[in-house]
């Protein structure tokens, strides 16, 4: 063939990941501390409903926006957690992981020219699915003395009249950092007075180690402007299900479901049956795994400050987001070395954006004696570098 | 704090004081004091190990022995159970509901010390009515650790 491909796509960039994935790969012995999902198993009881649904024939499709238990289930929930109410009927629909609908959702929002506004570092699909949508993406770099939290001036300077959705990533993928109620509510009095949408990816609210994760839907005058991203991979430690969720307004529901239907037909009926459980029955694990998590987060902190090593502290996700600038190396130098030298694999933070550069995301969603290992190997290196 | 501490050493005991300080975000001074408190109140008993003696060449027979007895006025099952759990070779008593009163679990060398335990010291009880003894063939999980278990970490080794 010698027929162009879409140049849309040609010129998106592949993830800045799959580069070093391919580095790593070929070191056998490694030990990673690069993984984005839960170390935990899918607790047994929501296997089970998967098993039980596979065994009564569940097999066929759901209808379009999930089944209808489930959206109950979804709407009890975030009454119940988030204080936030909403219409299973109308205003939820079950997606292939909060990924799907990260992509869906954008595609509903956004016309040709409209600028997608990216807090950065931040996962890495907003940027492209913006530019698929059609978007212009607009980056705002954050910034390690703000931990990482978008602050009212940077949502300012970055809002112009093309503006039409900010994307909010907390608690955050790759830093860690989360934006607490006060926070919110400055960032909303802006987003209402230039009447702007949010899509505010909550994938991690569960694992939230500072108060209680707050979903900026459930602020005054917010909840009619966002849509609010959250799944079952993150909390329940079920990633391979391929289950998320999103809620917003009828209308954009209404849109966001056509792209689904016809992309996508259905969520997975299996998953769909076990994340039923989840919702009913989950609640014990999901904060047995947040403890293990947080003794993590706080054994990472405690390592880092042992050897000197800065770090703002995070309060949310499964990510410490240590900074090695004092090396003089880039992002990618320091973590090539890193897994070269001493054989751990921790992404480096330009991965996320720009502003990452300087950083490294290193993931707890290890045990604590892999942890112990890896720390004690980055404390060889950092200790070599210092000479 | 009390529940997490608890929850920490109950799967693993011979974690240290300064890391156990750190995983629970606390001074180290405090956890010493309550874990003191824990042990002088009875809430924390004992430190064990967990072996799986089945690798080992030492021969053990486990058995769990279902007794049926008569309650004694004014101490329900309180004194056949001390008769019972004083035999240093009885690793367990519970009271149970259900069809039989006390469950008694037994580590020996051979099948005959236990056959022997039944029928000497166990059966010849006045309160016992009978018993009926189960042997364990095979421990699969024990105090919530799966024996034999592989657990390889599956996981791409870098996603986003």
């Amino acid at each position: 063939m010698t027929k162009p491909l879409s140049e849309v796509v040609q010129n998106i960039k592949p993830s800045g990941i799959r580069k070093f994935f391919d580095i790593v790969s070929e070191m056998k012995d490694a030990i990673s501390l690069g993984v984005g999902e839960p170390d935990f198993d899918t607790p047994w009881h929501i296997r089970d409903e998967g098993i039980f649904a596979l065994e009564k024939g569940k097999t066929f499709y759901t209808s379009n926006s999930g089944l209808k238990e489930l959206r109950e289930e979804i709407c009890n929930y975030l009454k119940r957690k988030q204080n936030v109410a909403y219409d299973p009927l109308s205003e939820v629909i079950v997606t292939v992981g909060g990924s799907e609908a990260i992509d869906i959702g954008l595609r509903a929002l956004v016309n040709p020219g409209d600028e997608v506004i990216i807090p950065q570092p931040s996962y890495v699909s907003y940027e492209p699915c913006a530019v698929l949508a059609g978007a212009k993406p607009v980056i705002i770099n954050l910034k390690a003395e703000n931990e990482f939290r978008l602050t009212p001036e940077e949502l300012q300077s970055a809002i112009t009249d093309k503006t039409k959705v900010l994307i909010l990533p907390y608690p955050n993928n790759p830093t860690g950092a989360i934006m607490e109620r006060k926070e919110l509510e400055e960032i909303a009095k802006i987003i209402i007075e230039n009447d702007i949408y949010v899509m505010s990816d909550e994938i991690y609210a569960e694992l939230t180690y500072k108060g209680e994760h707050v979903s900026i839907a459930s602020l005054d005058g917010m909840k009619e402007r966002t849509i609010l991203i959250n799944g079952f991979s993150k909390a329940y430690a079920m990633t391979g299900w391929r289950l998320g969720y999103a809620c917003a307004p009828k209308e954009i529901i209404r849109q966001m479901t056509k792209i689904h239907q016809f992309a996508i037909m259905c969520a997975p009926t299996t998953s769909q049956y076990a994340a039923v459980e989840a919702l009913k029955n989950g609640d014990d694990d999901v904060e047995s795994m947040r403890q293990a998590y947080n003794q993590r987060r706080r054994f990472l902190l405690n390592a880092f400050k042992e050897m000197g090593l800065e770090c703002f502290e995070p309060y949310g996700a499964f990510y410490v987001f240590p900074c090695i600038k004092e090396f003089g190396m880039t992002s990618e130098e320091f973590a090539t070395r890193f897994l070269e030298e001493e054989r751990v694999a921790a992404i480096p933070g330009n991965a996320f954006g720009e502003s990452g550069e300087g950083f490294l995301r290193i993931s707890y969603a290890y045990s604590l004696d892999n942890l112990k290992i890896a720390m004690e190997r980055l404390k060889r290196f950092i200790e070599k570098l210092r000479g | 704090m009390r529940e997490e501490l608890l929850s920490v050493l109950e799967k693993n005991s011979r974690i240290d004081l300064k890391e156990l300080a750190v995983l629970l975000g606390a001074e180290e001074i405090d956890v010493a004091n309550e874990i003191k408190k824990l042990e002088e109140e009875g809430i924390i008993c004992g430190y064990h190990t967990l072996i799986n003696w089945d690798k080992t060449s030492i021969d053990k027979v486990s058995a769990l022995i279902e007794v049926k007895v008569t309650p004694q006025r004014g101490q329900g099952f309180d004194k056949i159970a001390e008769r019972i759990y004083n035999y240093p070779e009885v690793r367990a008593v519970y009271l149970i509901s259900g069809g039989y009163d006390l469950l008694v679990t037994l580590e020996e060398k051979t099948l005959r010390e236990i056959a022997n335990f039944v029928s000497d010291k166990l059966s010849t009880l006045d309160s016992v009515l009978s018993t009926a003894t189960h042997f364990v063939l095979k421990k699969y999980k024990d105090h919530g650790t799966v024996f034999d278990k592989k657990h390889e970490d599956e996981r791409e080794i870098i996603t986003p």
